[in-house]
Parts: C-alpha cells; structure tokens; sequence
C-alpha cells in the first residue's frame, strides 16, 4: 500500500514526489511513456542531443536571491543553486514591424527600450510595472478579471501593448485573446522582472537531477506504467490500475495527467465537471547549424515575432500561423567560460492546429511536416539573420507529437484556460497537479507539484 | 533536551531548509521570516522536519509559535523536555 501514487513523470510529478519521499512517505511514480519528462523531455536523433520543449526557464534570479519562485523551488526541494547551473539569457527582443524592443534580466533595459521608442508610455510602464508588483499571488479575488483591459488603464499605445503581451502569451497563456489580470502579472515578474536562464546541459540535467534525487529518497519510479483506471470505491480512490491490469494500492492519488484526462480515469461513472479544454498548441522546427548564431550575427536569445501591428493568440485556421512565434537559439546564453560548446541550433515555435494535424494519413504528414518546417523557417529570417544554408540537420514536432508523448488533450501546451487553483477533485484522496491546477511552465509546474504536495498530502498523513 | 540543545536542533533544521543562509548571526528574538525571509512552506518544512526527526505533530494552531527562535525554544521545551537528543 502506498501513502501516494503519483500519476506521471514530468516537472511536477517528480516535484512532488521529492516531497513526498522525503518526509518517508511510501510514493511511486508512474509514467505511461519509456521515459520522463513529459512535456519537457530530451532525446537523441542521428547522434544529436535535442531538448523537447527548453527555450528557457523563466524566473532567473541569481544566486543568493532570497524571494522568488527559483529560491524557493530549490529550498523545498533542497537542491543548491550551484546544482543546477543556470547560465543567464543574454538578451531577447520582441519585434513588430519597425519597432524592436530588447529585454534582459534587467527590467532597466526594457524600460530605456520602451522610454525611446514609446517616450509618451515611459511613466505608463512604470506604473503598470507597480501594479504588478503590488499583485497579490495569493489573493485569488483579483485573478480572472481581463488583463487586456487591466493594462489598457496604464499603457494607450495599443502597438506597444501588443508587445507586452506577445511573448506573455507565448510562454503561459491557455486562453485564447486575452489572459487573466493574475497570470498576466506572474508572466510578466517571471519574463520581465526575474528573467530567462537556462543550464548548459538542458532539461535533461533539471530532469536528471529530480530522478536521482527522488530515487535517492527511497522513491519508486515505474517506467511503462501507464495508469488505466483510478479505482473508486464508496466516494474515494483506493489506488489504480495499470494498462497491464496491475492493481496498485494507495491511501491517495496525486495526477498530473491534466484535469479532463485524470477525470476520465476515474471509473465512478461520475459526469466529468464540463469546462472546455486546452486548444493552444505549438509546431516547433529545430534546426542544428555548422556554425555559431553569433557568427551569423544573431546575438538573441529570444525573438518574439509578429509580422503586423495586431498580435492574434488563437488557434489559427491554417495548420501552423507563421504571422508570429518565437525564435530560440540556445547558444546565446551567458554560459561559464570553460563549458563545453553547444553546437549551433535555432529553434522556432508557432501556433499550431491540432484538429489539421490529428487528422493526416502518415504519408501526407510526413510531407505536410517538411512543407511547414519550409514555411515556418521562412517566416522566421524576417527577422534574424539567413541561417537555411548553415544547416546541418533538422527536426520538427507537432500537436500530434505533443499528444503521443504527454496524452494530453489536443496536445494543449498550457493545458485548459480554467484552472484547479485548490488541486482538488470530486474525490477527497483524489488531487491534481501540473498544467492544469494553476501554474505552467518548467518552474510554475514545478511549484505546482511542491505546493499540492504540501497542502494535500503531507499536513494529515 | 535541553533548551540549548533545542536550539542547536532547531538552528540544524534551518540550515537544511535555507543551505544558502548564514545562520551564525541569527537574532533569536526576530522573527524568521524577516530574518531569513522564510515562507509558508518553509514554516511547514520546520514543523515536517520536527516530526520526521522526534515524531512529534505540531497542530496547525500552534504554528504561531514557531516565529523566532526564542518563541520556538519555549514552545517546544515542554514537548521536547524527555527526547534523547539524536546523534
Ligand atoms: C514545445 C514546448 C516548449 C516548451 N518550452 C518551455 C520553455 O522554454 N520554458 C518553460 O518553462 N516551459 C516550457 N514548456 C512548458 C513546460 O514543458 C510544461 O509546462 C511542463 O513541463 C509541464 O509539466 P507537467 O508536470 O505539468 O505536465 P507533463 O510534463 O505533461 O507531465 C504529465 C506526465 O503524465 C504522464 N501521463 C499522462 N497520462 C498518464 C497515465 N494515464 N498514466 C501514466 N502516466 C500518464 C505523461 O506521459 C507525462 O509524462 C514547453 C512545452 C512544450 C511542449
């Protein structure tokens, strides 16, 4: 019998499974896929070590920074900084046509950015900047109101307003057009205010270092252990089943499957609360370089593009909308001296349609894939430097990817736009964390599973 | 154990919840919070780790008294008065 059974492996199963097994508790975790990570996997092709999602983690604060998600995460789960050797971004930019505004880890930068380029917002920004700060988290009450119209109040360039949100958007907004006043305001401390870092070796250091530290604790992780049924029995869970009909036993389930996904599960017959599911969903094209972005001249770490005045967070009626996306190279990071070199990758992400690509025969997909990576690539040297002739090798994944690697519905990257703030379900023993109860992201979910982990299944074990 | 020996206790278990802090300089009668700026989840690693190390539960009412190390100290003196130290 365990004290917890942890549905999947990814940022915040393994999280919580820290906390869990660190305070003796018997937990395991099961993953459906051969590996961990979900989400945010790495993998190997033609002898070239690829991240699956990584362009960077959010909410850099260097060493010693007290407050703050990264200090936090790494106390609760007492991992030293050191261990996971964050290297800072060196500097991203959003662009639209004719203005370009640069950011780093320094709000000052995007600030002196904003006072050239927009000098009658200067005093705008800064207040809105002290709206943010004064956000409170914690108090929930503020949460759903429209952040479109929230900022509005401060900034009236609607251009640079476009800005603002388009990277927002991109890196943690399930909903469509707009986005809560709260999670607008943890995007933009996360983006702006903390700021963008990423380890030399990729997500797979961060994945590794959770696994053994979990393993290290007396944890059980179990590989090709997909959960088929949460066994319900006189209103609460008593454990699972295994696709191989194994039966598991547990005192409670924590589930990182997604919400729609872990009520399907249970086999209660129960109406699954309606409440519509994510939609958003990415095509990313990876390509590997026979030279340094620098020496091409790309010195970015982040390029949010969109090609007009008018930025459009939906899922586009084309099978990719190459109007905008994100344009990552992992190079541009202000990696130690001595490390090893990264060889040279451009990375770009555009929204995708995952009814268009759900729906391919395998042959047309695999053309469909080639004749996008082209499309997608070409939208992209708008705006950084020519890289197509300096390629050495590529990949590409889709909704459908998403889909086979994680089960989550429509391969919905920031899972539904309604979260599950409390984590908790119709069952008393029955909790969910990740995507789908509030925060996303590596770090959000990360946190995600420390904070359900803490309020759910420690305090009365 | 002993008052000082609570105290040792308690200084050990912040160490292993802010390994990044200095702990030599620690004013026993501010607040943690201020001092170390620890959060809600690190005052319920205080109280988990208590419980890990000498089984005893501290309800949720009492957290209060988990503020500084002084009030700490007193609070869990009583409690605490026939446990062996560990070693
Ligand atoms: C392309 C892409 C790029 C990204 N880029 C970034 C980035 O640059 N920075 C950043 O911070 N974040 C990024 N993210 C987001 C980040 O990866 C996710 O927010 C985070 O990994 C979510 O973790 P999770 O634990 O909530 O969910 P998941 O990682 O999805 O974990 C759920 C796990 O549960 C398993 N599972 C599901 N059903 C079952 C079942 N029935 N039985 C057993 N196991 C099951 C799945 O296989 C999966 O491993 C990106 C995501 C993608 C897809």
């Amino acid at each position: 019998m365990y004290d917890t059974i942890i549905i999947g492996a990814g940022m915040s199963g393994l999280a919580a499974g820290i906390r869990l097994a660190y305070y003796d508790q018997r937990v395991c975790i099961l993953e459906r896929h051969t590996t961990i990570g979900g989400l945010n996997s790495f993998y190997r092709l033609r002898g070239r070590d690829y991240d699956v999602g990584l362009h960077a983690l959010t909410n850099f604060t260097p060493k010693g920074t007290k407050k703050g998600p990264l200090a936090r995460l790494l106390r609760q789960l007492k991992i030293p900084w050191d261990e996971l050797q964050i290297s800072p971004q060196l500097g991203s930019e959003v662009v639209f046509p004719g203005v370009r505004l640069r950011f780093d880890n320094d709000i000052d930068l995007l600030r002196s950015e904003i006072a050239s380029e927009f000098p009658e917002q200067a005093e705008n920004f800064d207040r809105l900047i002290e709206a943010i700060v004064e956000y409170d988290d914690l108090d929930q009450s503020h949460q759903e109101i429209s952040a479109r119209e929230r900022v509005a109040e401060f900034i009236n360039e609607p251009l640079l307003l476009e800005m603002l949100f388009c990277p927002l958007m991109f890196y943690g907004s399930a909903r469509e057009h707009d986005m809560d006043w709260g999670q607008f305001s943890i995007m933009f401390r996360s983006i702006f205010l903390e700021g963008l870092g990423r380890p030399h070796a990729g997500v797979r250091l961060i994945l590794k270092q959770l696994v053994r530290k979990f393993r290290g604790l007396g944890g059980e992780l179990k590989l090709r252990a997909g959960v088929k049924k949460i066994v319900v029995e006189n209103g609460q869970t008593t454990g699972v089943i295994l696709e191989n009909g194994e039966y598991l036993a547990g005192r409670r389930v924590l589930s990182s499957a997604g919400w729609h996904e872990t009520m399907r599960l249970c086999d209660d017959g129960q109406p699954v609360t309606p409440r519509s599911s994510g939609r958003l969903t990415f095509c990313e094209t990876i390509a590997s370089l026979d030279i340094e972005p620098q020496e091409l001249g790309h010195r970015s770490t982040i390029t949010f593009f969109n090609d007009s005045d008018t930025f459009h967070w939906t899922v586009p009626s084309e099978p990719c909308d190459v109007r905008s996306g994100v344009i990552c190279s992992p190079n541009n990071f202000d990696y130690a001296a001595d490390s090893e070199k990264i060889g040279g990758t451009m990375r770009i992400t555009a929204l995708a349609n995952f009814d268009y690509w759900q729906g391919l025969d395998e042959d047309t997909y695999r053309l469909e894939k080639l004749r996008w990576y082209d499309f997608i690539t070409e939208s992209a040297v708008r705006f950084v430097p020519d890289y197509r002739n300096r390629v050495l090798d590529t990949d590409m994944f889709t909704p459908t990817t998403i889909v086979r690697f994680t089960g989550h519905d429509s391969g919905a990257i920031y899972g539904a736009p309604e979260k599950q703030l409390d984590g908790r379900t119709h069952l008393p023993n029955l909790f969910v964390c990740g995507t789908d109860q509030g925060f996303v992201g590596i770090i959000g979910s990360i946190l995600s599973g420390i904070s359900m982990a803490n309020q759910h299944c420690l305090r009365d074990y | 154990m002993t008052a000082e020996e609570i105290r040792e206790e308690v200084l050990d278990i912040l160490e292993n919840i802010a390994p990044d802090e200095d702990l030599t300089n620690m004013d026993d009668s501010v607040n943690f919070r201020e001092q170390l700026e620890l959060d809600s989840m690190d005052f319920l690693d205080i109280v988990m780790e208590l419980r890990k190390r000498h089984r005893i539960q501290i309800p949720e009412d009492d957290y209060l008294n988990l503020a500084s190390m002084d009030s700490t100290v007193t609070y869990l003196t009583p409690i605490l008065k026939d446990v062996e130290k560990a070693k």
